[in-house]
């Protein structure tokens, strides 16, 4: 990509990147909106039946974006080549998902439509996601929901036998379809089943416990990737005609996240490195109710379902510091601060809003518990209102783990929770297709950056993952193989071998530091600087501080980091080393990107810029445009170029988002 | 709390191992028992020790991962409840506490307390799926489903996949595992038409790994850490006799 080589003005992180070329997404079509999925799928070129045994497609995560796509792509005949890090492909981080999946069937005549949820989620990003993404999500939650449905995915259901809807936040209508509290498990099970299907017919060539370290990029095309056999510590090759990257979020940045431990930015940032722009990294999701932490041995933090947020009201004590155990403290002595300052949407507000009005309560110095970290989420009136029964039919399990957690039953005392680094909108910038900006790249689910702009709702991560896996990928992946076969890649071909020896010199080098600390260690105070300076708030002092502070801490890793053993079979420090080190580089563009992005949107809270009574305050005159970043080369000279593609709002109309 | 930890180490699929002792001074009640490791993990590798290697990746007990057989016991002592979700509250200062990787045939050791459990994945792939692909579904509402049978298809479909239920059978048998997808599938109107097949097809090809028979122990059940009744095992075995007796086999 050339560049115009500008430098930015002073406000925006002067003399830290370059300015490049503006993108676009030229692949959406000009139609109307409601049109431009058909019309793209029309004029997408088919491939004759005969021809896809021929054509070989690597899916890299098998998540529900990579399963639902590696399982369609070998229905539809190709030979694709699956990969995870676990030990098979249902332990994909999915599993995890608790609350539920979004679909406008209107199944309840609530006013619902596909046009409201686009709406809604255009809006609930904040007016910084792509309109035309945004539109075919909604319309492809429909199918979704069908598709399920006939796998076997055992949603809940009324008396009636038909399925049942809770609602979310961000919304006043009822759409989101669950499976108690188990939702990515059983639709990830879902997904996983038509993959292992595909494996007994042949078509898909199943590789677990397998970590993709870099891309091969072949005369500019995606041609493959470097894995390490995690049993074996043996680095391999694996070659196609395009590479499908599904492979999740980078929330494990923080150290501390709701994500599964070996969830992490690997595969992203090693096509980042090899040319993939990476686009608005700071939009990181912080979801209001999780287990606050309890000690400094923490290794993880739980969420507690948001779908909790329908029956459960958040409160403090009116009295700062009030050490009352809480079923002590009166009614009138409570302060319900949701309902009192968004009377409209109450406990249901997006997640940013919640987690911003918890953590100004803390701050403030009304919040409860261990360092006064932690708010209440009270079930009683919902208890006393529905029953205990069916409080506990609705949230049994959410309940019963949060019990196991903390020692407290929640159907006793009010839950104790705290905002947690949750999800990233953040990721690789993809077209319309999903194709990244190197061509024969696809990226999908969290991975890319999504349709969710400054801000995700609620039970809409599932939807896009599916909708990404089963219906989009499998459509523009397969016009893109109307090209291919291509010119096959030997073990020989020097791209090959450098990326491959390039590898071998990481690995090697982390193995022989022998230094003094440890990878958590380093993980832990990575994560702890990127939370205080790019978490739930930031400033430019904050920001320019953790840019200065994290190329030395990256340094002192590569010098200090202590790993035991070798690489030649499993060593699991190692596969955290490698992870931690490309976490280091992006923690790097997700401060530069904070830094530059002088507004408050979603997720991103940059405390210079908020109304007067504290909300974000967008500045839709400079920033409404998708910030993608040209990865700027190792070392000091290397700056990243910021490119910038330009958001057109032409069927929602940017306004100030309220939930007064 | 103070604790003595014996825990089994083994190099790889190919040397012998043996139980270790270490000691930790410093637990805290409220850390997992993962996190525990974890500190232990700290300490091995500022001494240079090889760290304790384990399967573990949601900690929430969802994925199905963790796996140790804790003081003889496959997940520990907790009902209803896997490894990565139980906590240090349920030991006391003083204790020993004895971990053990999986224990069965079809899931030999890799290292440490990392197994082997791809048998599952071939189980699954002998049948557990509706033949659906991805386009060709009907509206979601086209098919109701009683919700007496949607709940039962989703208390079976909560299975993990853990393994705990063959670590804990005397005959290292996958029963309650294949059995639990039998039923999750058997009791929605869209598994029926290959509930014949799909019962005697995974029952067949769990018999050709290296699984152990069932003879009702019901240890199974006992250890399960989604609490899959052992009435499940009653219902493959009914939709096998069914299919045997219509002259069904399996391919
Ligand atoms: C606790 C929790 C609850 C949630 N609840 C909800 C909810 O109720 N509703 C909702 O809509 N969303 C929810 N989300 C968000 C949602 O679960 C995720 O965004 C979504 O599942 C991501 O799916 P994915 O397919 O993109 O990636 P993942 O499921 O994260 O899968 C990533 C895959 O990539 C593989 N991989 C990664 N790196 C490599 C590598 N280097 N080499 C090889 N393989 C690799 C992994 O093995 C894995 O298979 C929740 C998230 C969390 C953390
Ligand atoms: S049946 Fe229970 S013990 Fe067996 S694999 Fe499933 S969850 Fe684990
Ligand atoms: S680590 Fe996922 S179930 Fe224990």
């Amino acid at each position: 990509m050339s560049e115009l080589q500008q430098e930015p003005t002073a406000t925006q992180g002067e003399g830290r990147y370059a300015l490049g070329e503006p993108i676009a997404d030229d692949r959406s079509p000009d139609s109307p909106i409601g049109d431009r999925w058909d019309d793209r799928k029309f004029s997408a070129r088919l491939v004759n039946p005969a021809n896809r045994r021929k054509m070989s497609v690597i899916v890299v995560g098998t998540g529900l974006a990579g399963g639902a796509a590696a399982a369609t792509l070998g229905e539809a005949g190709y030979h694709v080549k699956s990969f995870c890090f676990q030990d098979t492909p249902r332990r994909a981080h999915s599993i995890a998902a608790q609350g539920g999946i979004n679909a406008a069937k209107n199944y309840r005549n609530d006013g619902d439509s596909v046009h409201r949820l686009f709406y809604d989620t255009v809006k609930g990003g904040d007016f910084r996601s792509r309109e035309s993404n945004v539109h075919r999500l909604a319309e492809n939650s429909l199918n979704i929901i069908d598709q399920c449905v006939a796998q076997g995915v055992p949603f809940a259901r009324e008396y009636s036998g038909l399925l049942d809807t809770r609602s979310f936040g961000g919304t006043q209508v009822s759409r989101t379809f669950y499976a108690r509290g188990q939702t990515g498990q059983q639709l990830l099970l879902g997904a996983y089943s038509a993959l292992e299907r595909q494996v007994a017919a042949g078509t898909v060539e199943m590789h677990p416990r397998t970590e993709m370290l870099d891309l091969i990029v072949v005369d500019g095309r995606a041609r493959g990737i470097v894995t390490r056999n995690v049993l074996t510590g043996e680095i391999e090759t694996y070659t196609a005609d395009t590479v499908v990257l599904c492979t999740g979020g980078y929330g494990n940045v923080y150290y501390l996240s709701t994500n599964a431990k070996g969830s992490n930015v690997t595969a992203a940032w090693r096509a980042h490195r090899r040319g993939a722009l990476f686009a608005n990294p700071c939009y990181t999701q912080i979801h209001p109710t999780c287990i606050p932490v309890s000690g400094d041995y923490q290794s993880k933090l739980t969420l507690m379902s948001e779908s909790l947020r329908n029956d459960g009201r958040v409160w403090v004590p009116k009295e700062r510091g009030d050490q009352r155990p809480p079923n002590e403290i009166p009614e009138d002595e409570r302060d319900y601060y949701l309902e009192r300052q968004y009377p409209a949407f109450g406990n249901l507000v997006p997640r940013d809003i919640a987690s911003r009005a918890a953590k100004n309560m803390c701050d403030a110095e009304y919040g409860v518990g261990p360092g006064g970290l932690g708010v209440y989420l009270d079930f009683s009136d919902a208890i006393e209102r529905l029953g205990r029964h069916a409080v506990e039919a609705k949230y049994g399990n959410l309940f019963e783990m949060y019990q196991r957690i903390t020692g407290d039953d929640p159907y006793q005392v009010p839950m104790r929770i705290y905002p947690a680094i949750h999800y990233t909108m953040g990721g690789l910038w993809v077209d319309y297709d999903l194709r990244s900006t190197i061509p024969g790249l696809f990226v999908g689910g969290e991975a890319n950056f999504s349709d969710h702009g400054a801000n995700r709702l609620g039970a809409s991560a599932l939807m896009q993952g599916l909708s990404d896996g089963y219906f989009i990928l499998p459509t523009t992946v397969a016009d893109y193989l109307a090209d291919a076969p291509f010119e096959p890649v030997g073990d020989d071909h020097p791209a090959v071998v450098e990326a491959v020896e390039s590898t071998r010199e990481r690995i090697d080098k982390l193995l022989s530091a022998n230094g003094n600390r440890t990878v958590d260690s380093f993980h832990r105070e990575l994560g702890q600087l990127v939370w205080d300076q790019c978490g739930m708030a930031r400033s430019k002092e904050g920001l320019e501080k953790a840019l200065d502070r994290i190329p030395s801490l990256r340094e002192e890793f590569w010098r200090d980091v202590k790993i035991v053993g070798t690489g030649d079979g499993l060593n699991q420090s190692l596969e955290k080393a490698g992870r931690v080190a490309d976490f280091m580089e992006l923690a790097e563009l997700m401060c530069l990107d904070a830094l530059h992005r002088e507004e408050s949107c979603g997720g991103h809270f940059r405390v210079e810029h908020q109304t007067e009574d504290g909300e974000a305050a967008r500045d839709d005159e400079n920033f409404s445009y998708v910030a993608a970043w040209e990865w700027g080369g190792d070392g000091h000279g290397g700056r990243p170029t910021l490119h910038k593609e330009d958001l057109d709002f032409s069927y929602v109309h940017p306004s100030q988002r309220s939930y007064k | 709390m103070k604790l003595t930890l014996r825990v089994w180490r083994q190099k790889n699929a190919d040397t012998k191992g043996k139980m270790v002792k270490y000691h930790l001074d410093d637990v805290d009640e409220d850390m997992s028992f993962l996190e525990m490791l974890d500190v232990l993990n700290e300490k091995l590798t500022l001494d240079d020790e090889d760290p304790v290697s384990f399967d573990h990746d949601c900690r929430e007990g969802i994925c199905g991962s963790c796996a140790m057989v804790i003081n003889g016991v496959p997940h520990g002592p907790q009902k209803n409840t896997t490894t990565c979700q139980l906590h240090m509250r349920h030991f006391s200062d003083g204790d020993t506490i004895d971990v053990e990787p999986w224990r069965a045939r079809a899931f030999p050791v890799i290292k440490d307390l990392v197994t082997d459990r791809s048998a599952f994945d071939q189980i699954i792939q002998s049948g557990g799926y509706v033949s659906v692909n991805t386009g060709s579904a009907p509206d979601a509402h086209a098919t109701p489903v009683d919700k007496v049978s949607a709940d039962d298809a989703f208390d079976a479909a909560t299975c993990i996949g853990c393994g705990a239920c063959v670590a804990a059978c005397p005959n290292g048998s996958s029963m309650l595992f294949t059995a639990a997808k039998v039923t999750h599938l058997g009791l929605l109107p869209q598994g029926q038409p290959e509930r014949a097949t799909r019962a005697i097809n995974m029952l067949a090809k769990q018999d050709e790994l290296d699984f152990g028979g069932c003879t009702n122990v019901g240890a199974c059940a006992e250890v399960c850490p989604k609490g899959i009744p052992l009435a499940s095992i009653s219902r493959l075995n009914h939709d096998v006799l069914g299919a045997t007796l219509s002259g069904a086999r399996a391919d």
